[in-house]
């Protein structure tokens, strides 16, 4: 290493703090979060809850863990997540491979009509109406059909599929192969990485979104986690009562907080798993782009 | 079937000599075709109706008459739109945020992948990294909930500091002064660190003999941020700057929709949000759709020029 100059220990004093004060804004609230939902409703009140709970308690947990419609729409959207990330992939392989094969003569016009989609967006009522027209609206397929599959992620499993050897799928063929096998077991079993990278992404947007909830679903008994977590946070009241021996310690502010936590307990799960993946899946992108 | 053996040209594009041989191509891939045809149904389906369903903005569409029986009124919403007072306020509010997008959330993660850069310690920047990437997984509905607690006037954490120096505290979701502010910067609490991956990753594909020859030549660090970084990631900022003015009024629906309540919505509401009220909840289905198309053709016509420009300029384009 060559001499470092005055000025330069300064910026990488002055660079390190600033990156930690920067790690620390994006943690901070999280954990103030967490906080907040194991402190009491007199901590709370106070302003006496930081970083660590204050009196700590499970009370507001226990409020929400009582409320059945909360875990009515856990379960939706473990269910919409799990089975829309299904067809998601499904939809998403079946179109993606024949387009890698030069076999596939029709490669090119297909590829133009997914690109134009991602250049010319139709508005939001003309999709309404036609999810509507469907017959989707008020049933969970309209969360899971309307997104199928994403012009991006498309491209993604694409090049990684013409990215595998081309030798593979003759010599399978010479071993008398059909299509369909050497997809299902050639191809499938070696995009394993890719197929997790592009699931867990489209696992994530479905969990996270509610936008879609919210133009198609009115059934309240069908909405998904984050449209009810929307309703405790715009409403500003609380809905949800504690049971009776919880009322004391349990607040509107620590339910809520608890709602939000278990909104993002599923995330915090496969975002170890996540960022194993997400760099890769980025580069194969920008090397299209 | 020896015919089935297609001539393959150079380039592995298959050319067909006669109808025969297509159709020989067509029934010996035909698992290929079946399979890519749910793929394209969903593509004609759940992007193409809608898209011709746009038509509706140039009529008085009503859902009872459906596309071929209502009555074409022809620009008729595009002008209403402009004698909206609701409208332009509304146009304005996007238009604002998205200059604060492009001024403030567009280069945050060009300046914080090159302050990454620089940190030489493997293990401090890969636990950084894991800590700035992670917002980008809450959903906005999570993040809101996070920020109107911690700006809550009662005893929010922001207000509790406001407080305890002595100051009043501050309502910061009840007034119109403050939306944008927020609309931005959770924005950028969430995308800022994430927005660095592709900066980063154009970090390293630079040439470290470069950075030793300057060396040798005496440059300072700044000096070669300067001159060998900065020019190494500009094709990269090029093109993500024409993606982004492509989406230049697209700031987005979820984002606005957790933050916006009756005290604020004057200066918060943005086009996105009006469009679901106005046009999903009042059904002014073809008003709303003009808007829309409004929108789309602004993109079209910024991301083109955009292009058309930097092409002339830096020689870098999306196409």
């Amino acid at each position: 290493m060559l001499r470092i100059s005055t000025g330069q220990r300064w910026f990488n004093i002055v660079n390190y703090a600033f990156l930690i004060i920067l790690g620390l804004s994006m943690i901070l609230p999280i954990v103030h979060v967490l906080a907040q939902s194991l402190s009491s409703n007199t901590a709370i009140n106070n302003g006496k809850v930081f970083f660590l709970p204050v009196d700590f308690t499970l009370s507001n947990f226990k409020a929400v863990v009582g409320e059945k419609l909360i875990w009515r729409s856990f379960g939706i959207s473990v269910y919409v997540t799990a089975f829309g990330t299904f067809i998601n992939l499904a939809m998403t392989a079946m179109l993606a491979y024949p387009l890698s094969r030069s076999e596939y003569v029709y490669r090119k016009p297909v590829l133009i009509l997914v690109l134009l989609t991602m250049i010319f967006t139709a508005p939001l009522i003309p999709n309404f109406l036609l999810v509507k027209q469907l017959g989707l609206t008020d049933t969970l397929w309209s969360l899971m059909l309307p997104g199928a599959i994403s012009a991006f992620n498309l491209f993604v499993m694409r090049s990684f599929f013409m990215a595998l050897p081309v030798e593979l799928i003759d010599s399978s063929r010479i071993d008398g192969c059909g299509e369909m096998r050497i997809l299902w077991n050639i191809i499938l079993p070696l995009s394993k990485p890719v197929m997790a990278t592009i699931g867990i992404f489209y696992a994530v947007a479905h969990w996270n979104s509610y936008a879609n909830a919210l133009y198609f679903i009115n059934n309240r008994q069908l909405y998904p986690l984050q449209v009810r977590l929307r309703e405790f946070i715009i409403t500003d009241s609380s809905s949800i009562t504690a049971p009776a021996e919880e009322v004391l310690m349990s607040s509107p502010e620590g339910i809520k907080m608890a709602v939000v936590i278990i909104a993002t307990i599923p995330i915090m799960l496969v975002y170890p798993f996540l960022q194993k993946h997400f760099t890769k899946g980025m580069m194969v992108g920008s090397v299209k782009s | 079937m020896a015919k089935t053996e297609t001539s393959l040209s150079e380039q592995g594009i298959i050319v067909f000599r006669n109808g025969k041989e297509r159709w020989a191509n067509l029934k010996k891939y035909k698992a290929l075709y079946l399979l890519s045809i749910p793929g394209i149904i969903y593509f004609l389906l759940f992007k193409y109706i809608p898209l011709l369903g746009s038509v509706m903005a140039f009529q008085d569409y009503n859902i009872f008459k459906g596309y071929f029986g209502s009555a074409w009124v022809g620009l008729d919403h595009f002008q209403r739109m402009f004698q909206y007072p609701d409208f332009i306020r509304i146009l304005k509010n996007t238009l604002i945020l998205a200059i604060y997008s492009l001024g403030f959330s567009f280069p945050i993660p060009i300046i914080l992948a090159l302050l990454l850069n620089e940190v030489r310690k493997v293990f401090f920047k890969r636990t950084l990294q894991t800590i700035i990437y992670m917002p980008h997984f809450l959903s906005w509905v999570v993040i809101g909930g996070i920020a109107i607690e911690i700006l809550s006037p009662r005893n929010g954490f922001v207000n509790n500091i406001i407080t305890s120096l002595g100051f009043d505290s501050i309502y910061f979701m009840g007034e119109n002064s403050f939306i944008r502010t927020i609309l931005v910067s959770s924005g950028i609490w969430k995308d800022a660190g994430w927005g660095t991956i592709i900066y980063l990753a154009a970090l390293t594909s630079i040439n470290p003999d470069l950075y030793e020859a300057s060396e040798m030549d005496g440059a300072s660090r700044w000096r070669q941020t300067l001159s060998i970084t900065l020019p190494a990631i500009m094709p990269t900022i090029t093109i993500l700057f024409l993606l982004q003015i492509g989406h230049f009024m697209d700031f987005g629906f979820e984002r606005v929709s957790v933050f916006l309540n009756t005290l604020n919505s004057n200066k918060g509401e943005i086009l996105d949000t009006y469009i679901y009220t106005i046009g999903l909840l009042d059904r002014q289905y073809s008003y709303t759709t003009a808007i829309g198309l409004f929108k789309s053709v602004v993109g079209l016509v910024l991301i083109m020029s955009g292009n058309a420009v930097s092409k002339k300029l830096t020689g870098e384009g999306l196409y």
